[in-house]
């Protein structure tokens, strides 16, 4: 058996959802915080199959969807610069500007290209030195250091052509935001177990013990998730209230120091606009002043943007734990995925889009 | 003509390595190509003729007529598996073979892009005239453009097929009746994987190879095991999920798949992990879904796995009274859910 078909076991997750059913005497919410964790619970239909006790809120680890819309017009109207070469991940594609997305700036002309690494951002600037390359960096903690690598490359070879449209998000805040919102249902989080393979633990220690919340560090499969789950529940069960690392073949409680440092060499933390949530103080990731000449934003002068956002869309609710997709009226109505009023519903990882796609709605799974 | 006689004399076309303009411009370049390469390599007495038309037979008595025509802009042009030629011969003979027709004729636009490698050209017409001389079509008509280089990418090909369906043969994708069973005839998905793979960009290395081939054989042993098949549908764009919802719109039913015995590669299931897309819409180019009465699906299922094209078929699912025009499936680990058309997903050109 491989390491995905043991966390993809059918017998052990029977097993766990026994145990968790078993072992939760009273109603608990718990929040997974990372849109994978949403992808896949989802997808292999684990709310429906959890304990009646036992409700899974979907948290705001979109790092697409979280992209302010000032941020996405700002590519927009970078990747309408004839001379640039925009470079993003695939979803950030569709995610809807105040105008349209990236793919129809595409149709307009303008060179817009997928990339699986900063890396490949960073060798398309390499053979094209006419050009400027911009690689739209989002994504939390996971993603920083291949950018912030991508960064210190671009500088070692003195490249001037190519930049970063930094939008980095961090998880902690978001976290801190979400106790301190008025009529929060959390009782305990399945943590980000890529972040924290990265970060370590120690940020959201402080936050289990400035909150009394259960932490529980969780992965991304079945079993995986529902380890995370039956770690939380016993913790609630017991009034404990700490970081438990459920995800132990790739989480250290110290994290990854070369990755840390490569961060913090390249990024500073910064106050950043979540959309759909609004600002967070220290909740992002600039550049650092040295490395200032990469950075897109300070390269092309790009003037205000108009920032209309739908009157629709409920995504800052849904991102907060507030509402569930299928709360909002517009849901597989007025928003779909090929018509997407808000990002969540564009994102892969969007709690939106992974309900509408595995069909939720009409499966029953509508809180 | 023969290579050799090409080796012998040289021609026009001798004195480019790369497609120009030129061989687009229906003067003596357009003709040494259309003579040194598609002729010698189609071989076919009525393409040789050089009308402005193919004349053909008839069908036999109560045959009916199929007709079918497909666009090919697959990138990279040759890919693991197979190329360019390979797919606009089998895509096009696949639509006609899972409607039951006998395919017999094929018609091929190539646009070529300024620039081209001629060996390019060389070798795809090649690999299209053994495809169509084992799926036993004959090509009879063609045409040929270049557009100036920019305007296209490398080679596309367009082919049009006809094929006669035997009588008393009714395949249709309003067939299907609750109870019925769902039937794929291998590995889902390898086709679309084994492109991106190829792709620059993507540093996945895998030995994966396309499933592209034409499936005449298969259907024909099939047939045979159960003339009751309701329909069949090759799961091109939009893989398994597409095919298998159109099916359910069409027929007014629901198809409820079963996760666990999906036939899937290692290498398939690994990289749509890493790239984040589902097995499920990845497209096939060498396999088919049917659609089989529950009490034929056995004899359906034997059959398919004597022939080499369907070795790795299984019966992954059932067709129900409920959930009208949707598809839905049972995860190995116990969960339900619905299985939606694809919406823009993020896939690169795979056909």
């Amino acid at each position: 058996m491989s390491a995905m078909e043991r966390a993809r076991d059918p017998s052990r997750v029977r097993a766990l959802l026994e145990t968790i059913d078993r072992e939760a005497t009273q109603p608990w919410t718990i929040m997974e915080v990372c849109g994978g964790q949403t992808h896949a619970i989802v997808r292999f239909g684990l709310s429906e199959q959890l304990s009646e006790r036992v409700e899974l809120l979907h948290g705001p680890g979109c790092p697409v969807c979280v992209t302010p819309i000032e941020m996405i017009d700002r590519a927009h109207a970078i990747a309408l610069d004839p001379s640039v070469i925009l470079c993003s991940y695939g979803d950030m594609l569709r995610v809807p500007g105040s105008d349209g997305d990236l793919l129809s700036c595409r149709a307009r002309g303008a060179d817009v290209r997928i990339v699986y690494s900063p890396l490949d951002a960073l060798a398309l600037a390499r053979k094209n030195p006419t050009r400027q390359v911009v690689f739209f960096a989002v994504g939390f903690e996971t993603t920083a250091p291949a950018n912030a690598m991508a960064v210190q490359a671009a500088a070692r070879e003195r490249r001037d052509n190519f930049s970063v449209l930094s939008s980095h998000v961090l998880v902690p805040p978001s976290l801190a935001s979400i106790m301190q919102t008025p009529g929060c249902r959390v009782n305990a989080f399945l943590g980000p177990g890529h972040v924290c393979t990265v970060m370590g633990t120690s940020q959201y220690e402080a936050i289990s013990r400035i909150f009394r919340v259960p932490i529980a560090i969780a992965g991304f499969e079945p079993v995986d998730l529902l380890e995370g789950v039956l770690a939380a529940v016993r913790q609630l069960e017991q009034k404990q209230a700490k970081v438990e690392i459920t995800y132990d073949n790739a989480v250290r409680r110290e994290g990854n120091a070369l990755a840390k440092k490569t961060l913090e060499d390249v990024f500073e933390v910064c106050d950043r606009k979540w959309r759909g949530v609004g600002l967070l103080p220290k909740s992002g990731l600039r550049l650092r002043p040295e490395y200032h000449r990469f950075d897109a934003e300070r390269r092309f002068e790009v003037g205000a943007s108009r920032a209309a956002e739908s009157p629709l869309c409920m995504s800052g609710h849904v991102l907060r734990g507030i509402k569930k997709p299928t709360d909002c009226p517009a849901f597989g109505k007025q928003c779909t995925p090929d018509m997407p009023l808000g990002a969540t519903m564009v994102s892969s990882e969007g709690a939106c889009a992974a309900y509408f796609r595995f069909g939720r709605r009409e499966l029953g799974g509508a809180a | 003509m023969t290579n050799d006689a090409f080796g012998a004399c040289p021609t026009p076309l001798g004195r480019y390595d790369r497609i120009v303009l030129g061989h687009g411009s229906g003067g003596t370049l357009s003709a040494a190509l259309v003579k040194e390469i598609f002729l010698a390599a189609f071989d076919d007495p009525t393409l040789a003729a050089l009308e402005d038309q193919a004349t053909l037979a008839p069908p036999p008595a109560g045959h009916r007529l199929a007709v079918t025509t497909d666009a090919f802009v697959v990138s990279p042009a040759e890919f693991p598996g197979g190329d360019i030629g390979v797919l606009a011969v089998a895509g096009t003979v696949n639509d006609l073979v899972v409607g039951g027709a006998r395919p017999r004729y094929l018609t091929a636009s190539f646009i070529l892009e300024e620039g081209t490698p001629i060996d390019l050209v060389r070798r795809i017409t090649a690999s299209m005239a053994s495809t169509s001389r084992h799926a036993g079509v004959a090509v009879v008509a063609g045409d040929t453009k270049v557009v100036e280089r920019g305007k296209g990418d490398g080679i596309f090909v367009s082919t049009t097929g006809v094929g006669f369906v035997p009588p008393g043969r009714d395949l249709s994708a309003s067939r299907a009746r609750p109870g019925d069973r769902v039937l794929v005839s291998g590995t889902l998905g390898d086709h679309g994987i084994a492109i991106m793979c190829a792709r620059e960009g993507l540093e996945l290395e895998t030995t994966l190879q396309s499933d592209v081939a034409p499936l005449g054989s298969l259907v024909e042993a099939m047939l045979e095991a159960s003339p009751n098949i309701r329909c069949m549908r090759d799961p091109t764009r939009g893989g398994l999920a597409s095919a298998l919802t159109e099916i359910a719109e069409a027929s007014r039913v629901g198809a409820k798949l079963d996760e666990a015995p999906i036939p899937l590669k290692r290498e398939v299931r690994a990289a749509c992990e890493v790239l984040g897309l589902d097995p499920l819409y990845v497209a096939c180019e060498g396999r088919l879904v049917a659609i089989v009465p529950p009490e034929d699906a056995d004899a359906t299922l034997r059959a398919m796995r004597a022939h080499e094209l369907g070795r790795d078929a299984a019966i992954v699912g059932t067709i129900v009274d409920t959930h009208a025009g949707r598809v839905s499936m049972r995860a190995a680990v116990g969960g339900e859910r619905f299985v939606m058309r694809l919406s823009g997903e993020q896939l690169p050109r795979i056909c």
